[in-house]
């Protein structure tokens, strides 16, 4: 207690502390409370006088009032280095593997294990020489791992320019060991090793320029690619209610998307999600490297009855893994489901600091804290002058499916492209229920958009007269709008639904996308010779049938090609005009 | 470390203000009541000013009753000795039997390290098609019954604990009505499962905010006994209830409602109670089944809004039936990929199609003209509801997956279903087909539901003279189905 940088609590509520200091503390330093056994995180999160109130990442029973905390200066960061990719860490970067090899079936309350394996050999090659100049983010050297170069890196909390005085030859070395010297400007010297630590919150910002994204980023989700695509380095959200697929969509997307790394923030939502991708990855191949996807996959997990302000980390654990092999060169998406969790754990406790509340009782600063999220996505040049980047899509939970709430519509306000899932459209297993009709994308996709609007025209088309035939009835409807209704009908049955359990039908390549869409954009400009409406609906029947076929055969394949002409000779057969060739 | 306070600072509602020193947050405290004691919780510590939430309610409290901190949270005593036994919301026992002190264990438990948890795919038969086709249940699930009062949901949950077969069965009634508990306990025992159960019931009219340790109390034990290999079934009815007990207590401490004066930590209260579910590795598992009511029918309303956001699909009751729409096992996928072939397509065509029926019927409702494919519908609705969706249907998942394709072979014609050729070809009933495509007329007939043998409820598709009785069970392809029994 003699110690000036400790503390101690005055009051408990939830996980919120106010801890009576007697020095200096920070905004948003990291304390520890000591209790007769345990050790437990914490943030300081406002200043008062000579009160700090702080959130504790652990479970608050059994605290009590005088109960010691002890300050560290420190704010909340992770340990980047080699050996993240294939880990599954909780909100403040716990490796949870190890924890369950020590600990069993059980999370441990205020322990706190290292998250990279601190003995194991990695075979360093040096990049940089002595005498160079270097700079925060530069190229040290090299470690392989798994499929990737990890960059070793002059760490980003260094301020100016280095000259590079020693650097250690090709060799193993654990990541504690010094791989290299540095000279600062004022002449001193800096060792460096192959990992350093950087503060969550902070966003990395260590590249020549931002630039427009503008490559589709491939999920081999058609409704995606084609229609509602999302660009590499790009932003996008996923609102729906519950059960509307969101987890699904981007489980999906974890596996298949075009991209080097895939960060998966699990926040506050169900543990056994997250179970199935840490059962099933290290077991399927990355057809694109033919190694294990666990391999280019980070897993954040901080489910639903995990801690609430360890949920609010979690989402900012994985975006600073993201910026970090982003500044390696590499293409990384994060996934976070879902960012309403997070929403929610930042009203929880501005609840509890008796923050004026915004609307739905979530914080004033609620839209600020979503856009300076997204916000760390991004295209970027390096200064070595390659690309690389960081693309992020977040889930969101509505209350109520409702599209106008706090966090659907701050999100809105930021991202670049809007998957909105409909009830309708999951009802009525129409899956991905993505809603053709609400959703919308700034970005470009696999296929030229004035190709897409046409056939988007054509489903609001159908739309329209589907509406109209509820009130007017089919009889009352023209054989020439029935037909509009039947081909939205079939864009909609095989092109935007999808099979995401099915192997082939699950992942569409962009070439086969394009082959598809330009059929299907026959068959829509094809005028009928069709008089009834019997006769319309028993043809438009056969080709979907057909097509759903087509969509399971694999691509490039016979029955591929086989299925192609089946449904040429079906179009031919009613073609008005000359054959579609 | 007993410590006695006498003085009592304030009562607000179910909350009372002591001053204290070397309390712990989250500690459990007795307070003598004229005429009784009640527990009481720490829920707020503010220097020596200690906020505890009293599960007797705050009623008849005076300023100078007695409160005795225990020195530690809520515990329930864990042995086989609690098969069998009835107690209250308090853990105090309803029943003649003794109380319960030994093996002591804490409420509120740590959670389940994700890592440590195994993807469930133990399919629980429940005879019910609408589950068992269309929604199957998964051991260690976490699946409400979103209903409203009147509607059978418990006696819907008495029979899915009957017929599944678990090891052991845990109700917590939380303001369950006195008759609704006598129903849980005739049907347990009529069904020979009591001696494996256990209660932990909060009735109607007992206070409040007692409702509120239900959950805990039946999740503690459940999941002592899953580590000790037994596969639990939690039923917890109605977790409207304790959602309410909630509120009343934030309420009480004025905290900012998000919503509809539910506290905004509303979601993370349910999920760490749903989250109990869980199937452990070389362990037993925890199955949890619960009721919410959802006032005025509203499924937006928070409590079953924040209660989908968390479980793993919900059951939709209500007109005596389980909704197809809405209604969703999100852990299907994990056992219906083992079960039959054709278990996908069927139940995915059907529900697609009995989304349609729904349409014909509004479009009917609205006096249009009906097309053929509208009468084809209506035909398919009707049989569907009445030979799949009702309640009383009761048959294994292999029968109810024939009975699908009898349904989809008498009314359609086979590329209306959307499902693949190839199955098609394998499950398509040919000999309505042939009778259809030869314009036969000709008589379906399913047995009663339940007991299998007796055929009634028979109805003809109005085509031609000939009379071609088909039983529901067919031969295709050489396949033997269920008929052979
Ligand atoms: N593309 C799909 N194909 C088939 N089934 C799907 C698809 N998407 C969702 N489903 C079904 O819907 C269920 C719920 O999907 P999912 O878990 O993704 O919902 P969600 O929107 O994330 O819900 P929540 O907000 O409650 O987490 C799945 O378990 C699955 O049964
Ligand atoms: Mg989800």
């Amino acid at each position: 207690m003699s110690d000036n940088k400790n503390g101690h609590i005055f009051s408990i509520t939830g996980n919120l502390i106010s801890v009576d200091f007697y020095e200096n503390v920070r905004q948003n330093e990291i304390g520890y409370v000591l209790t007769k056994d345990k050790r437990l995180k914490a943030e300081v999160i406002r200043i008062n006088g000579n009160r700090a109130e702080m959130q504790v990442f652990e479970e608050t029973g059994g605290l009590k009032a005088g109960d010691d905390v002890e300050f560290t200066s420190e704010l909340l960061s992770v340990i980047l280095g080699p050996g993240i990719l294939g880990q599954v860490y909780d909100g403040l970067q716990n490796p949870l593997p190890e924890m369950a090899e020590k600990y069993g079936f059980f999370l441990q309350t205020g322990i706190y294990l290292k998250p990279l394996d601190e003995n194991r050999k990695w075979k360093f090659t040096p990049i940089a020489k002595p005498g160079d100049t270097v700079y925060p983010g530069s190229y040290l050297g090299n470690v392989v791992e798994n499929i990737f170069d990890h960059k070793i890196m002059v760490p980003f909390g260094f301020r100016g320019s280095f000259k590079v005085s020693e650097i250690n030859p090709e060799g193993v070395y654990s990541i504690n060991e010094p791989v290299a010297v540095l000279e600062t400007p004022k002449g001193t010297q800096e060792t460096v090793t192959m990992s350093f630590r950087w503060p969550v919150k902070v966003p990395v910002e260590l590249y020549r320029q931002r630039l427009l994204p503008a490559d589709p980023m491939v999920t081999g989700i058609r409704a995606i690619d084609t229609f509602f695509p999302v660009s590499l380095g790009g932003t996008y959200c996923i609102p729906g209610p519950f059960g509307a697929g969101k987890t699904v969509l981007q489980h999906v997307t974890s596996r298949h998307a075009q991209v080097d790394i895939v960060i998966i923030a699990a926040c506050g939502e169900r543990a056994g999600e997250v179970v199935e991708l840490l059962r099933e990855f290290p077991q399927l191949t990355d057809p694109r490297t033919g190694r294990s996807l666990m391999e280019r996959t980070v897993i954040i997990c901080n489910t639903s009855s995990m801690p609430v302000a360890s949920r609010e980390a979690s989402v900012y654990t994985g975006i600073t893994i993201a910026e970090y092999y982003r500044q390696m060169g590499l293409h990384v998406l994060v996934l976070a489901d879902s960012t309403s969790r997070w929403a929610q754990a930042m009203r929880e406790i501005s609840g509890r600091l008796e923050e004026i509340p915004g609307e739905e009782a979530f914080p004033a600063y609620l839209e600020s804290r979503i856009a300076s999220f997204y916000e760390r996505a991004g295209f970027v040049e390096l200064h070595d002058g390659n690309s690389a980047s960081v693309t992020i899509g977040g889930t969101v939970s509505p209350a109520g499916g409702n599209f106008e709430e706090p966090v659907t519509q701050g999100t809105l306000k930021v991202v670049g492209a809007f998957h909105g899932l409909s009830r309708a459209r999951s009802d009525a297993r129409r899956y991905p229920a993505i809603d053709p009709f609400e959703s919308w994308s700034k970005y470009n996709g696999v296929i030229e958009k004035q190709l897409v609007e046409q056939m988007h025209s054509v489903l609001f088309r159908g739309d329209e007269i589907n509406q109209m035939m509820r009130v007017i009835g089919e009889e009352g409807t023209t054989i020439e709008d029935f037909l509009v209704h039947l081909k939205a009908e079939l864009i909609d049955a095989v092109y935007l639904q999808q099979n995401s359990f099915d192997e082939i039908d699950g992942f569409t390549p962009a070439s086969r996308q394009i082959h598809v869409f330009n059929l299907l954009r026959e068959i829509v400009n094809t005028p009928m010779k069709i008089d009834s409406k019997q006769q319309a609906r028993g043809f438009f029947n056969k080709l979907r049938q057909k097509m759903l076929d087509w969509n399971y055969s694999k691509w490039e394949s016979e029955e591929f090609d086989k299925d192609e002409s089946d449904i040429r000779t079906l179009i031919n057969e009613v073609s008005a005009d000359a054959e579609v060739s | 470390m007993q410590k006695f306070h006498n003085r009592i600072l304030s009562v607000a509602g179910n909350v009372i203000t002591v001053s204290a020193e070397d309390v712990g947050y989250g500690e459990l405290a007795l307070v003598n009541i004229e005429g009784g004691s009640s527990l009481a919780e720490v829920i707020r510590i503010n220097g020596s000013k200690i906020d505890l939430q009293v599960f007797s309610g705050g009623r008849g409290i005076s300023t100078n009753d007695h409160v005795r901190f225990l020195g530690h949270p809520m515990r329930v005593s864990f042995s086989d000795n609690l098969l069998g036994r009835i107690f209250n919301g308090s853990g105090e026992p309803m029943d003649k039997g003794p109380r319960l002190t030994e093996n002591l264990i804490e409420l509120g438990r740590p959670t389940v390290n994700p890592v440590k948890r195994i993807i469930p795919d133990r399919m629980i038969h429940t005879g019910i098609p609408m589950i068992d086709l269309f929604n199957s249940l998964v051991v260690s699930q976490k699946l409400p019954i979103f209903s409203i009062s009147g509607e059978p949901y418990n006696p819907l949950l008495a029979r899915i604990a009957l017929q599944a077969k678990v090891d052991l069965i845990i109700l917590g009634g939380m303001g369950l009505k006195h008759d609704d508990y006598l129903f849980f306990k005739d049907e347990l025992e009529k069904g020979g499962a009591l001696s494996r159960s256990i209660f932990f019931i909060h009735t109607a009219s007992d206070p409040v905010v007692e409702a509120l340790l239900v959950p805990d109390l039946c999740l503690a034990v459940g999941e002592k006994f899953a580590l000790n290999g037994k596969d639990v079934l939690v039923l917890l009815t109605d977790m409207t209830n304790f959602s309410d007990a909630l509120r009343e207590i934030a309420v009480t401490m004025e905290q900012v409602p998000s919503n509809r004066g539910y506290p905004g930590d509303l979601y993370s209260q349910l999920a760490s109670r749903y989250e109990k579910a869980v199937d452990f590795e070389n362990a037993g598992s925890v199955t949890i089944l619960a009721v919410t009511t959802m006032p005025g029918n509203d499924v937006t309303h928070p409590v079953p809004d924040n209660t989908g956001y968390i479980t793993e699909g919900q059951f939709y009751l209500h007109g005596g039936r389980i909704d197809p729409f809405g209604s969703l096992s999100r852990l299907k996928q994990n056992v219906n990929k083992k079960t039959r072939d054709d278990h996908r397509a069927i139940m995915d065509s059907m529900v697609r199609l009995f989304a349609a029926y729904r349409e014909t019927q509004e479009k009917r409702a609205m006096g249009f003209r009906m097309s053929e494919w509208d009468e084809k519908l209506l035909k398919y609705g009707e049989l569907f509801e009445t030979h799949m969706m009702d309640l009383s249907v009761n048959l294994p998942l292999e029968q109810a997956l024939d009975r699908g394709w009898m349904i989809l072979s008498i009314c359609f014609d086979p590329q209306e279903v959307g499902i693949k050729t190839e199955l098609i070809e394998k499950y398509w009933n040919r000999e309505i087909k042939k009778a259809k495509d030869e314009g036969l007329e000709f008589n379906v007939t399913f047995p009663e539901k339940g007991s299998g043998g007796v055929y009634m409820s028979s109805f003809a598709l109005e085509r031609d003279e000939m009379d071609s009785d088909i039983p529901e069970q067919v031969n295709r392809n050489g396949r033997n189905t269920a008929n052979e029994k």
